[in-house]
């Protein structure tokens, strides 16, 4: 056996616990939920049918169903781009050379450790009615009081809130990787320039920044559109669905309405969007990029 | 630039911001507290922009400048929202069960009873009589009382995160850190493409894998055992892309010299890389571990009998035990689990920022 053969053996030998459990815990199951979701099918009753692609066709013409793919639209939307903002600002300012930065990064990645059922728990009292956090601090400037998660203008909101509370930590520091590899050449030939902090933000730092921007675009899209836990410990998807989001819906469909044909279709759809939502946000990241050198 | 000329202008600001904050904050106080029923939105404002001013003067004082006092006052504020919840959550638990939240002057615990309107009729004492001054009480036998639940196996809900956690993290760094050496140091037929299906499916397993990995456990017959909780954790595809990261960055010289040697390549691996990786392996264990410790969904499908349920789950079911409405024990519940995971996180929080900062790099 030569040498390169051999090397060949020894490398699948090594990649072979994890390909096997990549095989069996990823690529055979989803290949499995594409056949579960061309199949009438509750996971508690025998006899599948199968039924070709009924299960899509039912999910996309069912008002529920797209009543929370636009929920999951409207969570990303608002929750990506304000977390976003948030984590840029904080990235900026835990950025500055002063002593002790690294006691705020620290507390400001708390939130993102904690256990999310905890967290879930601490926010439903934090919105509470008239005893929560929130509205304790409105009513002393007068604020009527909120019932913040059980009002359907108000509700998604407060996910949404909670999320950027949440999300701070991971992004803040995704951008802060992002800021430390700006060469610091650059503003020194801006300040020579005689650009003002301002426009060297504008047009040194975010130009730099744009592939960081669209790593933390493309991931917190992708979670966000596969919200669960906050949902379900919170809202329960309600008050009237206005927090029923896809990733609630199809956990509903699948572990409460027991419908397991149904919900692979559904959770078909949702990788579909996400994988077109993602190839969008490159997309625009290319343009971006040469938009950036073309000037 | 003018506070390089004269050190002293930094102390004249910071005493100067020290004095207008503390006047304004105190005279705002006096009409907030007073019992005068009038509109006092303007006052509170006041307030809180006075107690900012004053904390913008120390942090002047003891930055030895202004601008820098400003950016410590902004980084203190957010810190302060951040971790406010928190602090609340941690006094609500020391309320005597039951009590309804009290309102914001009145956190710190005190033995309250409640009459049918929610209204606080008399003060107790620790012997149970009425007493005119207000006796403060923590209730730290909270603690105590969660811990023992009566009910629920809380220490059980412990020992399965901690176990389940211990034996993820460990196997997950043998299997991942194998896979990793290879995709970096070996050269074998169909390397990229494998190492591209292990990127892919990191971005897009999803939800759509829930249902057949259900499946998959219940035909094996692990439902409800210890293996639901571990198998489907042992290899993780950001694992192996953090650890191959490394491996790449380690001196391709170093294993070269010792295969002249004519050292095995497991040999390497296990004399030569991991040595040199302990950090990254500590940065994807970290990972693994909080992931693990913190995850809700897996257990919640995975198992159903009360003494199989984890941390995560055993706090939601706690939580609906009491309706949504014993806030004290809720939150005593809440510190419980938090508690373990902060300490954990100020010890290894470095390898969590160095473990973000590696993932973004693609």
């Amino acid at each position: 056996m030569t040498r390169a053969q051999k090397e060949s053996r020894l490398g699948w030998l090594f990649v072979a616990p994890a390909t096997f459990h990549l095989l069996v815990f990823a690529l055979i199951p989803m290949a499995y939920a594409f056949v579960i979701s061309l199949y009438k099918y509750q996971i508690f009753r025998a006899n599948p049918q199968f039924t070709g692609i009924q299960n899509y066709s039912l999910a996309l013409s069912e008002d529920p169903f797209r009543n929370a793919l636009w929920q999951s639209f409207r969570y990303a939307l608002l929750s990506v781009p304000l977390g976003m903002a948030l984590a840029l600002v904080v990235a900026l300012m835990v950025n500055q050379k002063l002593r002790g930065m690294a006691i705020f990064r620290t507390l400001y990645y708390i939130p993102a450790i904690s256990s999310g059922v905890a967290i879930a728990m601490l926010w439903t009292y934090v919105f509470l009615p008239d005893t929560g956090m929130i509205n304790m601090a409105t009513s002393l400037f007068g604020i009527e009081s909120k019932d913040f998660l059980n009002k359907t203008e108000w509700a998604m909101w407060a996910l949404v809130f909670m999320s950027m509370w949440v999300g701070l930590g991971p992004r803040m520091v995704l951008f802060l990787a992002g800021l430390i590899n700006i060469p610091q050449s650059l503003y020194e030939a801006a300040q020579l320039d005689g650009a003002s902090p301002w426009k060297q933000f504008w047009k040194v730092t975010l130009p730099m920044l744009v592939p960081t921007t669209f790593f933390v675009m493309v991931t917190s899209t992708i979670g966000a559109m596969q919200v669960f836990t906050p949902v379900y410990m919170m809202t329960k998807g309600g008050p009237e669905e206005s927090t029923d989001v896809v990733g609630y819906h199809i956990y509903t469909e699948a572990w409460v309405n027991f419908n397991t044909g149904l919900a692979s279709a559904k959770s078909f759809v949702l990788l579909a969007v996400i994988v077109v939502i993602s190839i969008f946000q490159l997309r625009m990241m290319r343009s971006q990029l040469r938009g950036y050198s073309a000037s | 630039m003018k506070a390089f000329k004269n050190p002293w202008v930094h102390r004249y600001w910071g005493l100067a911001l020290l004095l207008i904050g503390s006047v304004v904050a105190y005279a705002a106080y006096q009409v907030v507290a007073s019992p005068i029923d009038t509109d006092k939105r303007q006052d509170v404002v006041a307030l809180v922009l006075g107690c900012v001013v004053v904390l913008w003067g120390l942090c002047t004082l003891l930055s030895a400048g202004i601008k820098k006092g400003l950016s410590y006052t902004v980084l203190i504020t957010i810190a302060a929202f951040l971790i406010a919840p928190f602090v609340w959550m941690v006094l609500i638990s020391l309320h005597p069960s039951k009590t309804p939240i009290p309102p914001v002057g009145e956190l710190i615990p005190k033995a309250v009873a409640m009459g049918p309107d929610n209204k606080p009729i008399m003060v107790l004492g620790p012997d149970g009589k009425p007493v005119e001054k207000v006796e403060i009480k923590p209730r730290w036998d909270n603690y105590g009382f969660v811990l023992n639940h009566q009910t629920l196996p809380v220490k059980r809900f412990l020992f399965n995160t901690v176990f389940v956690t211990c034996m993820v993290v460990f196997f997950q760094l043998l299997v991942t850190s194998l896979a990793a050496y290879a995709f970096a140091r070996l050269r074998f037929r169909g390397r990229d493409p494998l190492f591209y299906l292990f990127l892919g499916s990191m971005m897009f397993a999803g939800p759509v894998t829930q249902i057949p990995v259900y499946l998959l456990i219940r035909n094996l017959g692990w439902l409800d055992t210890y293996w639901a909780l571990i198998v489907p954790g042992v290899s993780s595809a950001f694992s192996v892309f953090l650890l191959r990261q490394q491996f790449l960055a380690i001196s391709p010289e170093l294993d070269e010299a010792a295969r002249i040697d004519g050292a095995s390549e497991f040999r390497i691996y296990s004399r030569i890389i991991l040595p040199l990786s302990k950090a990254a392996l500590a940065t994807a264990g970290t990972f693994t571990f909080f992931g693990v410790w913190t995850d809700f969904f897996n257990p919640l499908i995975y198992t159903n009998s009360t003494e199989m349920r984890t941390l995560e789950v055993g706090l939601s079911i706690f939580k609906n035990s009491y309706g949504g409405t014993n806030w004290p024990l809720q939150m005593t519940a809440a510190v419980i689990v938090m508690l373990p995971l902060l300490v954990l996180f100020l010890f290894a929080q470095r390898y969590f920022v160095r473990g973000v900062m590696l993932g973004s790099i693609k």
